[in-house]
């Protein structure tokens, strides 16, 4: 295994400690809270996460299909799937800060709500902030390699270790979409 | 590093087609979710659900996705008990004090 590849790994284990550390003590907070919020229906909150899931769940398809591309020698088609990678990530980001307006629109901020547990602000932008953050970088890392591998700059294991860390994105939101919003619906 | 050898490490013999079963897969997970989502289950329990099945997305993900499933066994080995480790001594400083809140909370 190359440096990069292992190098890449290492930060993914180091990373999701973070989240991990994270998404416990909002679940530990969640359970401990029983008057925890419950702000997202099914119309927009529900609709547009699940949306946001499967566009990021294609984005990774796309990734994986560019990383087959690459060990093919098949530059061209390479940097089509890095784009397509991309508009899936940039959707992504589009999607969540329209959600995250909508929210701020009815009184959830970081530091207080209408229902009165502040917690929820905090744990609730702190996490999704945090991953969207990852996202954006996640897409300035395609739009340079997309770049250099066009170019004849990087290998394709350059492409291989990209994918490795946009699929580690796509991973730690399978864990914030359920805990976060799923796990926050109203009753009916 | 041989050639082959770098063949077989991360590169995946995997077909589009079981890239796209692999993505159809994780959609359905994520349906199932949001459906379990209005069951209206105890939190608790609904919390151990949904994590499962995000470990079981997680593991899709790695496996075929991430190319795990295709690198050297030593690199699992390298990786998956020290995370588990770490997320296991998070759970047990954390929960306890979570759940025993739980408990003391007046009826």
């Amino acid at each position: 295994m190359g440096s990069k590849k292992l190098g890449m790994w290492l930060f993914i284990v180091s990373d999701s400690l973070t989240f991990s550390a994270l998404l416990i003590a909002y679940s530990y907070s969640r359970l401990s809270n029983p008057t925890w919020p419950r702000p997202f229906a099914i119309s927009p909150a529900i609709i547009f996460s699940t949306t946001m899931t499967v566009v990021l769940l294609a984005s990774s398809l796309t990734m994986v299909m560019g990383v087959a591309a690459a060990h093919k020698g098949n530059r061209a088609a390479t940097v089509k799937w890095m784009i397509a990678t991309m508009a899936g990530g940039l959707l992504f980001v589009a999607l969540h800060l329209r959600e995250w307006i909508h929210l701020i629109g009815e009184g959830y901020t970081p530091g207080a709500n209408p229902e009165g547990v502040p917690l929820f602000g905090a744990v609730f932008f702190g996490v999704t902030g945090l991953h969207m953050t990852h996202v954006l970088i996640g897409v300035i890392y395609l739009g340079i390699v997309a770049t250099g591998f066009g170019r004849g700059k990087f290998s394709a294991e350059d492409v291989e270790v990209n994918g490795l860390y946009w699929h580690f994105v796509d991973l730690v939101w399978m864990f914030v979409f359920p805990l976060v919003y799923l796990m926050s619906v109203p009753l009916k | 590093m041989s050639s082959d050898a770098h063949a077989i490490e991360g590169h995946a013999p995997a077909t589009t087609g079981t890239f796209v079963a692999v993505w159809i897969g994780l959609v359905a997970i994520t349906g199932l979710e949001v459906f379990l989502a209005y069951e209206e289950l105890r939190p608790a329990l609904m919390l151990g659900i949904l994590v499962g099945l995000s470990f079981v997305k997680a593991g899709l993900i790695m496996s075929w996705f991430m190319h795990l499933k295709f690198e050297r066994f030593q690199l699992v080995l390298w990786l998956i008990p020290a995370i588990i480790f770490c997320i296991c001594m998070m759970m047990i400083f954390f929960f306890p004090d979570s759940l025993r809140l739980l408990q003391m909370r007046p009826h």
